[in-house]
Protein backbone atom coordinates (compact mmCIF):
# COMPACT_ATOMS: atom_id res chain seq x y z
CA UNK A 1 0.00 0.00 0.00
CA UNK A 2 1.37 3.55 -0.83
CA UNK A 3 2.48 5.59 1.69
CA UNK A 4 -0.58 8.18 2.54
CA UNK A 5 0.21 12.03 1.05
CA UNK A 6 -1.83 13.49 4.10
CA UNK A 7 -1.68 12.32 7.61
CA UNK A 8 -2.85 14.41 10.32
CA UNK A 9 -1.75 13.04 13.87
CA UNK A 10 -4.23 14.11 16.87
CA UNK A 11 -5.06 17.57 16.16
CA UNK A 12 -7.17 19.29 18.58
CA UNK A 13 -8.57 23.16 17.30
CA UNK A 14 -10.14 25.20 19.21
CA UNK A 15 -11.72 28.53 19.10
CA UNK A 16 -11.70 29.96 23.27
CA UNK A 17 -13.60 27.50 25.12
CA UNK A 18 -14.88 25.63 22.06
CA UNK A 19 -13.50 22.49 20.91
CA UNK A 20 -14.25 21.89 17.43
CA UNK A 21 -11.62 19.49 16.64
CA UNK A 22 -10.51 16.96 19.63
CA UNK A 23 -7.52 14.76 19.13
CA UNK A 24 -8.26 13.61 15.13
CA UNK A 25 -6.35 11.53 13.38
CA UNK A 26 -7.00 10.54 9.38
CA UNK A 27 -5.21 9.24 6.63
CA UNK A 28 -5.25 10.36 3.07
CA UNK A 29 -3.91 8.09 0.42
CA UNK A 30 -2.36 9.54 -2.56
CA UNK A 31 -5.73 9.95 -5.71
CA UNK A 32 -8.09 9.22 -3.03
CA UNK A 33 -11.64 10.50 -3.34
CA UNK A 34 -12.39 11.47 0.23
CA UNK A 35 -16.28 12.48 1.14
CA UNK A 36 -16.56 14.16 4.81
CA UNK A 37 -19.84 14.69 5.52
CA UNK A 38 -21.67 15.48 9.00
CA UNK A 39 -23.93 18.24 10.56
CA UNK A 40 -22.72 21.67 10.91
CA UNK A 41 -20.46 22.60 13.45
CA UNK A 42 -18.79 18.93 13.09
CA UNK A 43 -15.71 20.09 12.07
CA UNK A 44 -15.41 19.04 8.74
CA UNK A 45 -14.84 22.01 6.94
CA UNK A 46 -12.14 23.14 9.58
CA UNK A 47 -10.12 20.20 8.97
CA UNK A 48 -9.73 21.43 5.00
CA UNK A 49 -9.40 24.91 6.39
CA UNK A 50 -6.59 23.76 8.54
CA UNK A 51 -4.87 21.53 5.22
CA UNK A 52 -4.97 25.13 3.45
CA UNK A 53 -3.51 26.79 6.75
CA UNK A 54 -6.53 29.04 6.55
CA UNK A 55 -6.35 28.59 10.65
CA UNK A 56 -4.04 27.54 13.12
CA UNK A 57 -4.05 24.52 14.92
CA UNK A 58 -3.90 24.29 18.95
CA UNK A 59 -2.22 20.83 18.99
CA UNK A 60 -1.00 17.83 16.81
CA UNK A 61 1.05 17.42 13.19
CA UNK A 62 0.03 17.44 9.97
CA UNK A 63 2.38 15.71 6.98
CA UNK A 64 2.08 16.28 3.84
CA UNK A 65 3.91 14.17 1.05
CA UNK A 66 6.06 13.70 4.41
CA UNK A 67 6.56 16.77 5.42
CA UNK A 68 5.13 18.59 8.64
CA UNK A 69 2.79 21.39 7.37
CA UNK A 70 2.63 23.34 10.13
CA UNK A 71 5.92 23.09 11.35
CA UNK A 72 9.62 22.53 10.34
CA UNK A 73 12.97 21.10 11.45
CA UNK A 74 15.26 23.26 12.88
CA UNK A 75 18.42 22.03 14.71
CA UNK A 76 16.84 18.64 15.02
CA UNK A 77 13.60 19.33 16.56
CA UNK A 78 10.33 20.43 15.29
CA UNK A 79 9.56 24.30 15.12
CA UNK A 80 6.67 26.25 14.21
CA UNK A 81 6.42 26.83 10.22
CA UNK A 82 7.68 30.67 8.94
CA UNK A 83 6.11 31.73 5.95
CA UNK A 84 8.51 30.32 3.85
CA UNK A 85 7.77 26.89 4.85
CA UNK A 86 3.76 27.55 4.63
CA UNK A 87 4.28 28.92 0.74
CA UNK A 88 6.48 25.79 -0.19
CA UNK A 89 3.73 23.44 1.33
CA UNK A 90 0.59 25.23 0.11
CA UNK A 91 2.31 24.64 -4.10
CA UNK A 92 0.64 21.33 -2.98
CA UNK A 93 -2.56 22.04 -2.09
CA UNK A 94 -5.98 23.83 -3.81
CA UNK A 95 -9.00 24.93 -2.29
CA UNK A 96 -12.62 25.97 -3.74
CA UNK A 97 -14.71 27.67 -1.83
CA UNK A 98 -18.07 27.45 -0.73
CA UNK A 99 -18.83 31.02 -1.72
CA UNK A 100 -16.33 30.83 -4.88
CA UNK A 101 -14.30 34.16 -3.73
CA UNK A 102 -13.20 35.13 -7.30
CA UNK A 103 -11.23 38.70 -7.43
CA UNK A 104 -14.19 41.07 -8.74
CA UNK A 105 -12.09 43.40 -10.26
CA UNK A 106 -10.26 40.52 -12.71
CA UNK A 107 -12.07 39.36 -15.51
CA UNK A 108 -12.04 35.51 -15.49
CA UNK A 109 -9.09 35.00 -17.38
CA UNK A 110 -6.66 37.26 -15.40
CA UNK A 111 -8.64 34.99 -12.16
CA UNK A 112 -7.06 32.05 -13.69
CA UNK A 113 -3.82 33.21 -14.84
CA UNK A 114 -2.70 35.70 -11.41
CA UNK A 115 -1.48 33.14 -9.08
CA UNK A 116 0.58 31.36 -11.51
CA UNK A 117 2.33 34.25 -13.01
CA UNK A 118 2.80 36.03 -9.56
CA UNK A 119 3.74 32.15 -7.81
CA UNK A 120 5.58 30.53 -10.20
CA UNK A 121 6.88 33.20 -12.95
CA UNK A 122 5.17 31.58 -15.59
CA UNK A 123 5.09 33.59 -18.64
CA UNK A 124 1.85 35.87 -19.60
CA UNK A 125 1.33 33.91 -22.59
CA UNK A 126 1.74 30.39 -21.42
CA UNK A 127 -0.31 31.42 -18.29
CA UNK A 128 -2.92 32.11 -20.51
CA UNK A 129 -2.40 29.28 -22.41
CA UNK A 130 -2.97 26.90 -19.77
CA UNK A 131 -6.05 29.24 -18.27
CA UNK A 132 -8.04 28.87 -21.73
CA UNK A 133 -7.41 25.39 -21.76
CA UNK A 134 -8.49 24.85 -18.08
CA UNK A 135 -11.41 27.29 -18.97
CA UNK A 136 -12.13 25.24 -22.15
CA UNK A 137 -12.47 22.19 -19.69
CA UNK A 138 -14.74 23.82 -17.33
CA UNK A 139 -16.77 24.68 -20.28
CA UNK A 140 -16.42 28.40 -19.74
CA UNK A 141 -13.55 29.33 -23.06
CA UNK A 142 -16.25 31.88 -24.12
CA UNK A 143 -16.57 33.74 -20.69
CA UNK A 144 -12.65 34.09 -20.33
CA UNK A 145 -12.89 38.29 -20.86
CA UNK A 146 -16.26 38.65 -18.80
CA UNK A 147 -16.22 39.93 -15.38
CA UNK A 148 -16.69 37.83 -12.55
CA UNK A 149 -20.24 39.85 -11.77
CA UNK A 150 -21.33 38.88 -15.43
CA UNK A 151 -21.73 35.21 -14.22
CA UNK A 152 -24.01 32.60 -12.77
CA UNK A 153 -23.33 31.44 -9.38
CA UNK A 154 -22.81 27.77 -11.18
CA UNK A 155 -19.73 29.30 -13.86
CA UNK A 156 -18.37 31.30 -10.75
CA UNK A 157 -17.97 28.06 -9.34
CA UNK A 158 -16.70 26.50 -12.40
CA UNK A 159 -14.21 29.39 -12.96
CA UNK A 160 -13.11 29.02 -9.12
CA UNK A 161 -12.40 25.30 -10.00
CA UNK A 162 -10.29 26.51 -13.43
CA UNK A 163 -7.92 28.77 -10.85
CA UNK A 164 -7.55 26.43 -8.39
CA UNK A 165 -6.63 23.92 -10.94
CA UNK A 166 -4.12 26.69 -12.66
CA UNK A 167 -1.31 25.78 -10.05
CA UNK A 168 -1.41 22.47 -10.31
CA UNK A 169 -2.10 21.10 -6.70
CA UNK A 170 -1.51 17.28 -5.70
CA UNK A 171 -4.37 17.59 -3.53
CA UNK A 172 -7.59 19.78 -4.05
CA UNK A 173 -10.13 20.94 -1.42
CA UNK A 174 -13.84 21.08 -2.56
CA UNK A 175 -15.56 22.98 0.81
CA UNK A 176 -19.32 22.71 0.15
CA UNK A 177 -19.17 23.68 -3.22
CA UNK A 178 -22.35 23.83 -4.53
CA UNK A 179 -23.93 24.89 -1.22
CA UNK A 180 -24.27 28.73 -2.43
CA UNK A 181 -25.87 27.80 -5.55
CA UNK A 182 -29.72 27.93 -7.05
CA UNK A 183 -30.63 24.34 -6.91
CA UNK A 184 -30.40 24.37 -10.92
CA UNK A 185 -27.13 25.42 -11.10
CA UNK A 186 -25.57 22.73 -8.84
CA UNK A 187 -25.16 19.81 -11.75
CA UNK A 188 -23.18 21.92 -13.58
CA UNK A 189 -20.58 21.89 -11.35
CA UNK A 190 -21.14 18.48 -10.15
CA UNK A 191 -19.92 17.27 -13.59
CA UNK A 192 -17.02 19.25 -13.52
CA UNK A 193 -15.78 17.67 -10.55
CA UNK A 194 -16.66 14.16 -12.15
CA UNK A 195 -14.78 14.84 -14.91
CA UNK A 196 -11.88 15.69 -13.13
CA UNK A 197 -12.15 12.69 -10.89
CA UNK A 198 -12.12 10.55 -13.92
CA UNK A 199 -9.45 12.43 -15.90
CA UNK A 200 -6.70 13.28 -13.29
CA UNK A 201 -5.32 11.65 -10.22
CA UNK A 202 -5.46 14.35 -8.13
CA UNK A 203 -6.68 13.83 -4.39
CA UNK A 204 -9.57 15.39 -3.70
CA UNK A 205 -10.93 15.96 -0.36
CA UNK A 206 -14.73 17.31 -0.19
CA UNK A 207 -17.16 18.73 2.21
CA UNK A 208 -20.62 18.06 0.57
CA UNK A 209 -24.01 17.90 1.82
CA UNK A 210 -25.04 16.27 -1.87
CA UNK A 211 -25.32 12.78 -0.36
CA UNK A 212 -25.73 11.28 -3.62
CA UNK A 213 -22.81 12.76 -5.41
CA UNK A 214 -20.31 11.89 -2.64
CA UNK A 215 -21.83 8.14 -3.09
CA UNK A 216 -20.86 8.39 -6.85
CA UNK A 217 -18.10 10.17 -6.30
CA UNK A 218 -16.02 9.23 -2.99
CA UNK A 219 -13.64 6.34 -2.72
CA UNK A 220 -14.24 6.51 1.20
CA UNK A 221 -16.72 8.41 3.37
CA UNK A 222 -15.69 9.80 6.59
CA UNK A 223 -18.60 10.68 9.18
CA UNK A 224 -18.28 13.91 11.45
CA UNK A 225 -19.61 14.19 14.26
CA UNK A 226 -18.47 16.75 17.45
CA UNK A 227 -14.91 17.15 16.09
CA UNK A 228 -14.47 13.38 16.09
CA UNK A 229 -14.79 10.40 12.76
CA UNK A 230 -17.71 9.01 14.10
CA UNK A 231 -17.71 6.18 11.04
CA UNK A 232 -16.35 5.68 8.23
CA UNK A 233 -15.90 3.31 5.15
CA UNK A 234 -16.83 2.89 1.52
CA UNK A 235 -19.87 4.81 0.30
CA UNK A 236 -22.15 1.76 0.61
CA UNK A 237 -21.57 0.96 4.18
CA UNK A 238 -21.64 3.97 5.05
CA UNK A 239 -25.02 4.85 3.04
CA UNK A 240 -26.54 1.72 3.00
CA UNK A 241 -25.82 0.30 6.25
CA UNK A 242 -24.64 2.75 8.71
CA UNK A 243 -23.16 0.76 11.77
CA UNK A 244 -23.28 3.76 14.11
CA UNK A 245 -26.39 4.96 15.53
CA UNK A 246 -25.57 8.89 14.75
CA UNK A 247 -24.73 8.16 11.11
CA UNK A 248 -27.75 6.43 11.05
CA UNK A 249 -29.82 9.53 12.51
CA UNK A 250 -27.60 12.24 10.41
CA UNK A 251 -28.78 10.19 7.24
CA UNK A 252 -32.57 9.55 7.88
CA UNK A 253 -32.76 13.06 8.51
CA UNK A 254 -30.79 14.71 5.31
CA UNK A 255 -32.93 12.03 3.43
CA UNK A 256 -36.21 13.12 5.37
CA UNK A 257 -35.24 17.20 3.92
CA UNK A 258 -35.15 15.29 0.56
CA UNK A 259 -31.49 14.51 -0.45
CA UNK A 260 -31.46 11.46 -2.75
CA UNK A 261 -28.85 9.16 -1.73
CA UNK B 1 -12.71 104.89 -8.80
CA UNK B 2 -10.17 102.43 -7.62
CA UNK B 3 -8.41 100.28 -10.46
CA UNK B 4 -8.88 96.48 -9.46
CA UNK B 5 -7.06 95.28 -12.37
CA UNK B 6 -3.68 95.01 -10.27
CA UNK B 7 -5.35 93.85 -7.60
CA UNK B 8 -7.26 91.20 -8.93
CA UNK B 9 -3.56 90.11 -10.77
CA UNK B 10 -2.05 90.10 -7.11
CA UNK B 11 -5.63 87.80 -5.83
CA UNK B 12 -4.58 85.30 -9.06
CA UNK B 13 -0.69 85.12 -7.98
CA UNK B 14 -2.42 84.37 -4.64
CA UNK B 15 -4.45 81.93 -5.84
CA UNK B 16 -1.55 80.07 -7.77
CA UNK B 17 0.01 79.47 -4.49
CA UNK B 18 -2.53 78.11 -2.68
CA UNK B 19 -3.14 76.08 -6.10
CA UNK B 20 0.54 74.58 -5.36
CA UNK B 21 0.27 74.44 -2.02
CA UNK B 22 -2.94 72.51 -2.34
CA UNK B 23 -1.56 69.92 -5.42
CA UNK B 24 1.96 69.39 -3.30
CA UNK B 25 0.61 68.93 0.24
CA UNK B 26 -2.13 66.43 -1.12
CA UNK B 27 0.50 64.19 -2.73
CA UNK B 28 2.83 64.56 0.57
CA UNK B 29 -0.75 63.52 2.26
CA UNK B 30 -1.66 60.60 -0.07
CA UNK B 31 1.83 59.19 0.26
CA UNK B 32 1.65 59.63 4.32
CA UNK B 33 -2.00 58.46 4.06
CA UNK B 34 -0.76 55.14 2.62
CA UNK B 35 2.10 54.36 4.70
CA UNK B 36 0.37 55.02 7.62
CA UNK B 37 -2.72 53.56 6.96
CA UNK B 38 -0.75 50.08 5.69
CA UNK B 39 1.32 50.43 8.75
CA UNK B 40 -1.37 50.04 11.29
CA UNK B 41 -2.24 46.97 9.34
CA UNK B 42 1.54 45.91 9.39
CA UNK B 43 1.78 42.60 11.29
CA UNK B 44 5.14 44.09 12.89
CA UNK B 45 4.38 45.34 15.86
CA UNK B 46 7.06 48.42 15.96
CA UNK B 47 5.38 49.37 12.50
CA UNK B 48 1.91 49.45 13.85
CA UNK B 49 2.68 51.97 16.99
CA UNK B 50 5.08 53.93 14.75
CA UNK B 51 2.06 54.43 12.39
CA UNK B 52 -0.64 55.04 15.29
CA UNK B 53 1.42 57.77 16.96
CA UNK B 54 1.88 59.61 14.07
CA UNK B 55 -1.90 59.34 12.95
CA UNK B 56 -2.66 60.36 16.72
CA UNK B 57 -0.23 63.07 17.19
CA UNK B 58 -1.17 64.93 13.85
CA UNK B 59 -5.25 64.39 14.17
CA UNK B 60 -5.17 65.53 17.73
CA UNK B 61 -3.25 68.92 17.54
CA UNK B 62 -4.30 71.67 15.32
CA UNK B 63 -3.08 72.64 11.82
CA UNK B 64 -2.38 75.85 12.93
CA UNK B 65 -0.04 74.93 15.84
CA UNK B 66 1.54 72.30 13.70
CA UNK B 67 2.50 74.89 11.01
CA UNK B 68 4.08 77.41 13.42
CA UNK B 69 6.13 74.43 14.68
CA UNK B 70 7.52 73.41 11.57
CA UNK B 71 7.83 77.07 10.44
CA UNK B 72 9.64 78.32 13.88
CA UNK B 73 10.32 75.27 15.73
CA UNK B 74 12.40 73.16 13.71
CA UNK B 75 14.80 75.97 12.60
CA UNK B 76 16.16 75.78 16.13
CA UNK B 77 16.49 71.96 15.11
CA UNK B 78 18.78 73.03 12.32
CA UNK B 79 15.46 72.66 9.67
CA UNK B 80 15.20 75.64 8.03
CA UNK B 81 12.53 75.45 5.34
CA UNK B 82 11.02 78.02 3.15
CA UNK B 83 7.37 78.85 3.46
CA UNK B 84 5.84 77.16 0.95
CA UNK B 85 8.31 73.95 2.22
CA UNK B 86 6.83 74.46 5.92
CA UNK B 87 3.30 74.78 4.14
CA UNK B 88 3.28 71.59 2.22
CA UNK B 89 4.95 69.69 5.08
CA UNK B 90 2.57 71.00 8.13
CA UNK B 91 -0.57 70.50 5.40
CA UNK B 92 0.76 67.21 4.17
CA UNK B 93 1.61 65.81 7.51
CA UNK B 94 -1.87 66.64 8.88
CA UNK B 95 -4.25 65.73 6.07
CA UNK B 96 -2.30 62.25 5.61
CA UNK B 97 -3.42 61.34 9.19
CA UNK B 98 -6.96 61.73 8.10
CA UNK B 99 -6.51 59.69 5.04
CA UNK B 100 -4.30 56.91 6.67
CA UNK B 101 -7.39 56.04 8.76
CA UNK B 102 -9.35 55.97 5.17
CA UNK B 103 -6.80 53.83 3.86
CA UNK B 104 -6.75 51.08 7.01
CA UNK B 105 -10.86 51.05 6.84
CA UNK B 106 -10.65 50.47 3.15
CA UNK B 107 -8.28 48.13 3.55
CA UNK B 108 -10.24 46.17 6.21
CA UNK B 109 -13.54 46.63 4.43
CA UNK B 110 -12.15 43.51 1.69
CA UNK B 111 -13.34 40.93 3.43
CA UNK B 112 -12.23 38.09 4.93
CA UNK B 113 -13.13 35.75 1.90
CA UNK B 114 -10.76 37.47 -0.38
CA UNK B 115 -7.28 37.52 2.10
CA UNK B 116 -8.48 33.29 2.10
CA UNK B 117 -8.70 33.11 -1.66
CA UNK B 118 -5.26 35.38 -1.43
CA UNK B 119 -3.79 32.39 0.75
CA UNK B 120 -5.19 29.38 -1.16
CA UNK B 121 -3.67 30.84 -4.26
CA UNK B 122 0.05 30.76 -2.49
CA UNK B 123 0.10 34.71 -2.76
CA UNK B 124 2.62 36.37 -0.32
CA UNK B 125 0.86 39.29 1.62
CA UNK B 126 2.58 41.53 -0.64
CA UNK B 127 1.40 40.33 -3.59
CA UNK B 128 -2.07 40.09 -1.95
CA UNK B 129 -2.09 43.61 -0.88
CA UNK B 130 -1.27 44.88 -4.13
CA UNK B 131 -2.74 42.94 -6.68
CA UNK B 132 -5.93 41.95 -4.88
CA UNK B 133 -6.81 44.21 -1.59
CA UNK B 134 -5.68 47.57 -3.13
CA UNK B 135 -7.30 47.72 -6.23
CA UNK B 136 -10.64 46.66 -4.16
CA UNK B 137 -10.12 49.03 -1.56
CA UNK B 138 -9.72 52.27 -3.64
CA UNK B 139 -12.68 52.97 -4.72
CA UNK B 140 -13.78 52.70 -1.30
CA UNK B 141 -11.05 55.45 -0.31
CA UNK B 142 -11.95 57.61 -2.83
CA UNK B 143 -15.13 59.75 -1.74
CA UNK B 144 -13.44 60.33 1.56
CA UNK B 145 -10.08 60.80 0.15
CA UNK B 146 -11.94 63.48 -1.77
CA UNK B 147 -13.49 65.25 1.39
CA UNK B 148 -10.00 65.50 2.95
CA UNK B 149 -8.37 67.05 -0.64
CA UNK B 150 -11.01 70.26 0.14
CA UNK B 151 -10.46 70.09 3.47
CA UNK B 152 -6.66 70.87 2.71
CA UNK B 153 -7.47 72.99 -0.03
CA UNK B 154 -9.43 75.25 2.64
CA UNK B 155 -6.49 74.45 5.39
CA UNK B 156 -3.74 76.23 3.05
CA UNK B 157 -5.88 79.62 4.44
CA UNK B 158 -3.65 79.09 7.54
CA UNK B 159 -0.27 79.56 5.57
CA UNK B 160 -0.72 83.68 5.42
CA UNK B 161 0.04 83.28 9.22
CA UNK B 162 3.31 82.07 7.81
CA UNK B 163 3.73 85.02 5.72
CA UNK B 164 3.35 82.67 2.49
CA UNK B 165 1.57 84.91 -0.19
CA UNK B 166 -1.53 82.44 -0.84
CA UNK B 167 -4.59 83.84 -1.82
CA UNK B 168 -6.19 84.73 1.40
CA UNK B 169 -2.80 86.69 2.87
CA UNK B 170 -3.40 88.30 -0.67
CA UNK B 171 -6.50 89.35 -0.09
CA UNK B 172 -6.03 90.59 3.33
CA UNK B 173 -3.26 92.95 1.41
CA UNK B 174 -5.61 94.04 -1.11
CA UNK B 175 -8.43 95.31 1.96
CA UNK B 176 -6.07 96.52 3.60
CA UNK B 177 -4.70 98.68 0.48
CA UNK B 178 -8.23 99.64 -1.19
CA UNK B 179 -10.56 99.96 2.45
CA UNK B 180 -12.53 97.43 0.76
CA UNK B 181 -13.65 94.01 2.24
CA UNK B 182 -16.90 92.78 -0.22
CA UNK B 183 -14.19 92.45 -3.65
CA UNK B 184 -11.27 90.78 -2.88
CA UNK B 185 -13.40 88.50 -0.28
CA UNK B 186 -16.08 87.99 -3.16
CA UNK B 187 -13.84 87.38 -5.52
CA UNK B 188 -11.60 84.46 -3.13
CA UNK B 189 -14.63 82.99 -2.39
CA UNK B 190 -15.94 82.39 -5.86
CA UNK B 191 -12.01 81.06 -6.57
CA UNK B 192 -12.04 78.61 -3.41
CA UNK B 193 -15.07 77.38 -4.32
CA UNK B 194 -14.00 76.90 -8.45
CA UNK B 195 -10.69 74.96 -6.88
CA UNK B 196 -13.22 72.69 -4.90
CA UNK B 197 -15.34 71.82 -7.63
CA UNK B 198 -12.27 71.02 -9.33
CA UNK B 199 -11.15 68.74 -6.91
CA UNK B 200 -14.95 66.72 -6.64
CA UNK B 201 -15.46 66.72 -10.22
CA UNK B 202 -12.14 65.14 -10.57
CA UNK B 203 -12.41 63.02 -7.98
CA UNK B 204 -15.72 62.11 -9.56
CA UNK B 205 -13.63 61.07 -12.76
CA UNK B 206 -11.09 59.17 -10.82
CA UNK B 207 -13.97 57.03 -8.98
CA UNK B 208 -15.71 56.18 -12.46
CA UNK B 209 -12.34 54.77 -13.65
CA UNK B 210 -11.17 52.74 -10.98
CA UNK B 211 -14.86 51.02 -10.57
CA UNK B 212 -15.20 50.09 -14.10
CA UNK B 213 -15.76 46.42 -14.60
CA UNK B 214 -16.79 46.09 -11.22
CA UNK B 215 -20.43 46.91 -12.06
CA UNK B 216 -20.27 43.94 -14.66
CA UNK B 217 -19.55 46.48 -17.86
CA UNK B 218 -16.47 46.01 -19.14
CA UNK B 219 -15.14 48.55 -21.51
Amino acid sequence: MAAPIIRIDNITKRYGPLTVLDGLSMEVLPGEKLALIGPSGSGKTTILRILMTLETISGGHIEVEGDQLYHMPKNGSLVPADDRHLQRMREKIGMVFQHFNLFPHKCVLDNVTLAPMLTKGVAKAAAEKRAMELLDMVGLADKAKNMPAQLSGGQKQRVAIARALALSPKIMLFDEVTSALDPELVEEVLNVMRKLAAETDMTMLLVTHEMGFAHDFADRILFFDRGKIVEEGKPDEIFRNPRQERTQTFLRKIIAAGHRV
Amino acid sequence: MTDWSGYIGLILQGALVTLQLTVMGSALAVVMAFLAGLGRVSRFMAVRVLATTYIEFFRGTSIFVQLFWVYFVLPFAGVTLSPLQAGVLALGLNVGAYGAEVVRGAVKAIGREQREACIALNLTRGQAMRHVILPQALPLMLPTFCNNAIELLKGTAVVSLISLTDMTFQAQVVRAQTGSTLIPFATILVLYFLMALAISTSMRWLERRVTRGLDGVRT
